[in-house]
């Protein structure tokens, strides 16, 4: 999110400190950062530094890394797997995305009405998000069973046959973006409420004495004013759409069929199933690399939508 | 874009912390300065449920014997073991000592993970092993691994199931004819009781292609992919949904099959003789015959061995265990009287102990089943293809490619990796 700002622009005129103050000015902000700068160095700045370097060789995790330059990014770029697994990403993204935005948007403005109990339905909208990957992959998984499970049990009762869900290629996608779309609902209601009060009420009001229907004052008023929020949730939604990971890794471990090989799953596999950890390297810093051109274009064109009114 | 960098480094920072934690097991292994004694860590898949007590049982009687070694045991689940194992030697945690099967042994040896453990025993006494099982983990004529264990793969049976529906009981000489048509009254749909379990996968594939007559890979070149191969890809595939489950009804239960045998709803499954002592109670009959051939008998062999890392501080240790672990008298009847696979043991005599349990009675199809056996192929990239072969025929038994299809696809796939 730091590409979005641009650094605070000194003061025109700095104010002259003699330098012993200075050098306590900087030990103290220094102090500051320190509890994140160390682990930022340490658990991602290094690593990352790491990878790359382990991209540009050959190494199965066992033997000594061995030079192959960019031997490994030519032929994950020429390999069919990789062009299937962002091919799979993309699917996921395509129906997460606007599912979770419309499930959340339903949400924050149902939620930013005066009713009863409405911070417990906050809250419980929310519980999903706070809770670990693996518990609710599992619990999908087990909801979705074919033969088992609780929601093909309730489509038997209205007489019709429930699919195969995750055992089948055709459902296994839709299977996990429900999932997924499911347990980030909770996040982005709770940014979309946040932006939704923060629009001043004399807009609808005014729009309201002008006339405009509800749908004119959610198209003109609410939604752009709503923009910086909607700018945040989609910016944050792809990203995590393109590493989306851990519930792929519980429900199908890519499968049936590599229908759900997404990209960091084929780096999990590449990694630790097949030994070809400097491939799987390569194939990260491909996917930072898409990520980095996709979310520049989101920053370049948010000019043209969002709203900072 | 910090969450996308943690994902451009994920695979690297297990091993960076691996690394920066080394220091911790380094201590560890070392000798503390009172009392003298070495801690010798040793990693396993094959002990861990059922046989945990069986294998303290040997250490603490290789304690006895060696008393100023410590052996720390520890365990993790197949399925997760060697990415563990990876792991660990990549950070250079790598345990002192710790299991392999055959089909992995090949590309530990050829990393140069492994020590050279007759160089390290300087002892070459090897009379107690059976020749065949110690040739299986040399490399390079280098000795880096001792066979500690084998078990083979037999049809196991629901001796009611078969009283109960007039079907006369498997024997020896049954084929695979036999076993279908047997399977077919057996399966009773509406009761949900199946006639037969047999795992749509690479391990079953390549045995079953034996036993039909064929060949996995010649010359460098897979050849599979023959009347021999759609054969048994057939045997295989045709099951699923008729004398057993379809991959939605098993909905991805773990043990499945396990449960079903031991629910009394199984009739016939083809499993390893390490199930035999989680059924010692179940509440009905049960036996075991070979395996049921096509154009020949072949059965499927495990060999388990116990290795010493490269980089392990106490070599002499590490061989003295291994060898205790693989072929001393306790180790060998530990295993036989609790049903923990065979030890690979060159002595008739102590074999013959394992004919000794009533329970399955034809106990002796196990040493018949090794006149003939099937041995994985194996190559450098042997997951790769394990994945390759089971994936396509898990297509062809969905329905979703025909059989030739799979075979044709899972060839050129495999072809691909020997490269």
């Amino acid at each position: 999110m730091t590409l979005t700002e641009t650094p605070p622009k000194a003061p025109a005129r700095q104010p002259v400190r003699p330098p012993r103050k200075r050098l306590r000015y900087a030990l103290t902000v220094a102090v500051f950062l320190l509890p994140s700068a160390v682990p930022l160095l340490l658990f991602t700045l290094i690593p990352m530094a790491g990878s790359l370097w382990t991209s540009l060789h050959e190494w199965n995790l066992i033997t000594p890394m061995k030079w192959v330059g960019l031997d490994n990014y030519a032929r994950l770029l020429a390999s069919e797997e990789t062009r299937a697994a962002f091919g799979h990403t993309l699917y996921f993204i395509a129906g997460y995305l606007p599912l979770v935005y419309a499930g959340g948007l339903g949400l924050a403005m149902l939620l930013n009405r005066a009713m009863r109990g409405r911070d417990v339905f906050r809250a419980i909208y929310f519980l999903p998000v706070v809770t670990s990957w693996v518990v609710v992959a599992l619990l999908w998984k087990w909801l979705l069973n074919p033969a088992s499970g609780i929601v093909n049990w309730a489509i038997g009762l209205i007489g019709l046959e429930g699919p195969g869900w995750w055992t089948d290629p055709g459902w296994a996608m839709p299977s996990i973006i429900l999932a997924s779309a499911w347990k980030d609902l909770g996040f982005v209601m709770i940014i979309l409420l946040a932006g939704l009060q923060a629009i001043p009420k004399e807009y609808v009001e005014a729009a309201r004495v002008d006339g405009a229907n509800a749908w004119q004052r959610f198209r003109r008023i609410t939604l752009p004013l709503l923009s910086p929020s909607t700018f945040f949730v989609v910016v944050i939604s792809l990203i995590n759409g393109f590493q989306v990971f851990d519930q792929v890794h519980v429900m199908t471990g890519g499968g049936p069929a590599g229908a759900t090989q997404v990209v960091v799953e084929q780096v999990y596999n590449l990694t630790f199933k097949y030994g070809r950890a400097g491939e799987a390297s390569a194939l990260s810093w491909l996917l930072f690399a898409v990520v980095l051109v996709v979310t520049l274009i989101q920053v370049r064109g948010q000019r043209r939508w969002v709203n900072y009114g | 874009m910090a969450g996308s960098a943690r994902v451009a480094a994920a695979t690297l920072i297990t091993a960076l912390l691996a690394t920066a934690c080394s220091q911790g097991s380094a201590t560890r292994t070392e000798e503390p300065a009172a009392g003298g004694k070495v801690t010798l860590r040793y990693f396993t898949f094959s002990a861990a449920p059922d046989h945990v007590k069986d294998l303290d049982t040997i250490v603490a009687a290789f304690e006895k014997e060696n008393p100023t070694v410590d052996v720390q045991v520890e365990t993790a689940p197949y399925d997760q073991y060697f990415t563990k194992l990876q792991t660990s030697i990549a950070g250079q945690t790598a345990p002192d000592t710790f299991e392999l099967n055959y089909e992995n042994f090949v590309t530990y040896a050829g990393a140069g993970s492994l020590l050279d453990l007759g160089a390290a025993g300087g002892d070459t006494d090897t009379s107690g092993y059976a020749t065949e099982s110690l040739n299986a983990f040399k490399h390079d004529g280098k000795q880096f691994a001792l066979p500690a264990s084998f078990s083979t793969v037999v049809l196991l049976y629901n001796k009611d199931l078969f009283e109960k529906a007039g079907v006369p009981l498997p024997t020896a000489d049954w084929t695979w004819a036999d076993e279908q048509a047997a399977a077919e009254k057996l399966t009773d749909k509406g009761a949900k009781v199946y006639g037969d379990f047999q795992p749509v996968t690479f391990f079953e594939f390549y045995k079953a292609l034996k036993q039909a007559g064929g060949e996995f890979m010649s010359g460098g070149k897979s050849t599979f992919n023959s009347p021999q191969g759609v054969k048994a890809a057939k045997w295989l595939v045709d099951k699923v949904g008729k004398t057993m489950p379809t991959e939605a009804e098993i909905g991805g239960t773990a043990d499945f099959d396990t449960n079903l045998f031991k629910s009394g709803k199984l009739a016939m499954w083809h499993n390893g003789i390490w199930q035999f002592a989680g059924l010692k109670d179940v509440p009905f009959e049960w036996d075991v015959v070979v395996e049921p051939g096509d154009s020949q008998k072949a059965s499927a062999v495990f060999h388990n061995s116990v290795a010493a890392s490269a980089t392990t501080k106490h070599p002499r240790e590490a061989y003295a265990w291994a060898k205790f672990l693989s072929s001393s008298n306790v180790a060998a009847t530990t295993r036989i009287a609790s049903s923990w696979e065979l030890p690979p043991v060159s002595d008739q005599a102590v074999l013959q102990g394992y004919l000794k349990d009533p329970v399955p009675a034809n106990r002796q199809a196990v040493f018949d089943s090794l006149k003939s056996i099937a041995l994985p192929p194996v190559i450098a990239r042997q997951q790769e293809m394990q994945d390759a072969v089971t994936q396509e025929l898990t297509e062809a038994a969905a329905g979703r490619k025909s059989v030739e299809e799979a075979l044709t696809e899972a060839a050129s796939k495999v072809d691909a990796l020997l490269g």
